[in-house]
């Protein structure tokens, strides 16, 4: 199965602006774990905002769960594809906790009974089922963020689009959305797409796609993205400590199978390479 | 909790007035406010005040604090009172001086008209006292609910009334960090003539608005990316259901009511 699919698809904000995307084509399976990655100006939150028909393209054809998305299924689209925004501040609607997660489901016309059940059912999935009756200005940035991940899971949707949901956070509210997305990797089979230009965050995903200039620069897994980093850094991105530490490593004679994303990966490899000699 | 003092002055609590459903505090005050101006004897008026006195003592709040919460409208009262008292030319001359003359008919008028005014604005406090702002909303939603077929668009001002009070406490922190962003850069709030000061506020207020407008616009895309169009076609997750407290007010109330028209003559 298929759960995205942009076919042909050209899109430009104002007529008289360069395309974002030009003669654009992506698949993405169902199930996967996908991170797309690329630097300001790339085209990728472009690419979550077709995803969910937030815009239209000029052209081209997107298809979610092997149907197009045309303006008047577009409703049924988005009860498909449940999206995270960056600021976690903007998109708490509702006065509490609860009122928010129950936000997506009011709008869906679920009975109050069933919404009473996924309102519990989804904050326990994020951790946040102690906070239900919190106030948004009582809630750190992570924990904004976890409840906006709730409230998308309690339409249960088949796709999680995340769309730089760690940018505005502290490292501790990032890993906590890490941590949160990896868990419900686990727990239920979702496809997941994590947009980001946080090279630390495509280690829980299985497949990585780099963005540069509207168009696909590199599409590969996880761990053999960092075997052309050359070519990464040309396009501007910042290869993470660990790996531009295991890169000179080699240089003196130390191969590294994979490269190490994390610092306790490097540890790992590092005291069991000289097993290997 | 600095924000919410600005909001109301709710106070959280566990009265009996506080359990009563939003919605019974709300019909009982907006007809109230329409009673207490047919009250035209003693006995009439002291009836009223009894009334508000009993639901003064119900909500268990400290005196001090009601009446600390309706200071702002004191001089509003005593200024009634003063230009009844000026203006009124009726009855027995009690006090002359020179060309001015106090009649007692203006003293009567002056009392009666601002005691209705303290008995309106002390009932009125109690609703906002004992009630938190989002369920004044819930309240006004579903008790304006049948407008909507007049095409008045009552969950959507319901809506915007609750999203304004989410965002209040975000845009105070956000005025916060402006003005102190500002100040570092120079900008003077607390001295000089008044004319300085407000021209102080306007590099405060522009990039406040402007971040309002922002945020704005990501709030009404992450709606409508979850689902969101309009009331129709939507349910509720917050419910209010009449208890029996309810059904027991409103039936005192009703009797309180009754014997205030035989009361009054």
């Amino acid at each position: 199965m298929v759960a995205i699919e942009f076919r042909d698809v050209y899109f430009r904000y104002n007529e008289d602006t360069p395309w974002v995307l030009k003669n654009f084509n992506l698949k993405i399976e169902s199930k996967e774990t996908v991170a797309i990655l690329g630097h300001n100006g790339s085209g990728k939150s472009t690419i979550a905002k077709l995803a969910n028909g937030l815009l239209m393209p000029q052209a081209g054809e997107i298809f979610i769960d092997d149907r197009k998305i045309t303006p008047t299924n577009v409703w049924e689209i988005r009860q498909k594809i449940g999206m995270v925004f960056q600021n976690p501040e903007n998109q708490f609607v509702g006065t509490t906790v609860r009122d928010d997660v129950a936000f997506g489901l009011e709008n869906r016309a679920i009975a109050r009974e069933e919404m009473l059940r996924r309102i519990q059912e989804s904050l326990q999935q994020v951790g946040m089922e102690a906070y239900e009756n919190h106030e948004p200005h009582h809630l750190s940035g992570g924990q904004k963020q976890r409840v906006a991940i709730a409230s998308v899971m309690a339409i249960h949707p088949q796709v999680l689009l995340l769309d730089e949901a760690t940018a505005m956070l502290d490292p501790r509210g990032k890993k906590e959305i890490l941590a949160t997305v990896l868990s419900l990797k686990e727990q239920l089979a979702i496809t997941t797409v994590m947009i980001t230009h946080d090279l630390q965050e495509i280690s829980i995903a299985d497949r990585v796609i780099v963005m540069n200039k509207g168009a696909i620069f590199k599409d590969t897994t996880t761990d053999k993205l960092f075997n052309s980093h050359q070519e990464l850094q040309s396009i501007g991105l910042t290869i993470p400590l660990s790996v531009q530490l295991a890169i000179e490593l080699e240089q003196y004679g130390y191969p590294f199978s994979t490269y190490p994303l994390k610092q306790e990966e490097l540890i790992e490899t590092l005291w069991k390479s000289h097993l290997k000699m | 909790m600095k924000s919410y003092m600005i909001i109301g002055q709710y106070v959280p609590g566990h009265s009996f007035i506080h359990r009563l459903d939003p919605r019974t505090k709300l019909m009982i005050i907006f007809t109230f406010v329409f009673i207490v101006f047919f009250a035209n004897n003693l006995v009439s008026y002291s009836w009223l005040t009894l009334f508000a006195f009993a639901a003064v003592l119900l909500t268990q709040l400290r005196l001090g604090y009601i009446i600390k919460g309706i200071t702002p409208v004191w001089f509003l009262i005593v200024f009634t009172l003063l230009l009844h008292i000026i203006v009124t030319k009726e009855g027995p001359i009690l006090l002359e001086i020179g060309s001015f003359a106090i009649h007692q008919g203006g003293i009567e008028r002056g009392l009666m008209i601002s005691w209705r005014f303290m008995l309106l604005v002390l009932v009125t406090s109690l609703l906002t006292l004992t009630t938190a702002p989002m369920e004044i909303t819930d309240a006004l939603e579903m008790l304006l609910g049948p407008f909507k077929k007049l095409r008045i668009p009552v969950h959507e001002l319901a809506l915007m009334m609750s999203i304004s009070l989410r965002f209040i406490p975000t845009l105070l922190d956000e005025t916060e960090k402006i003005s102190k962003a500002q100040a570092s850069r120079g900008v003077d709030f607390r001295t000089g003539s008044m004319k300085s000061r407000i021209y102080a506020i306007v590099p405060l207020l522009v990039p406040l608005f402007i971040s309002a407008f922002k945020r704005a616009e990501d709030l009404a895309m992450a709606m409508e990316a979850r689902g969101y169009r309009g009331s129709e076609g939507r349910t509720k997750l917050r419910q209010l259901q009449f208890k029996r407290i309810d059904y027991i007010t409103a039936i005192v109330y009703l009797a309180v009511m009754i014997m205030f028209l035989f009361l009054r003559q």
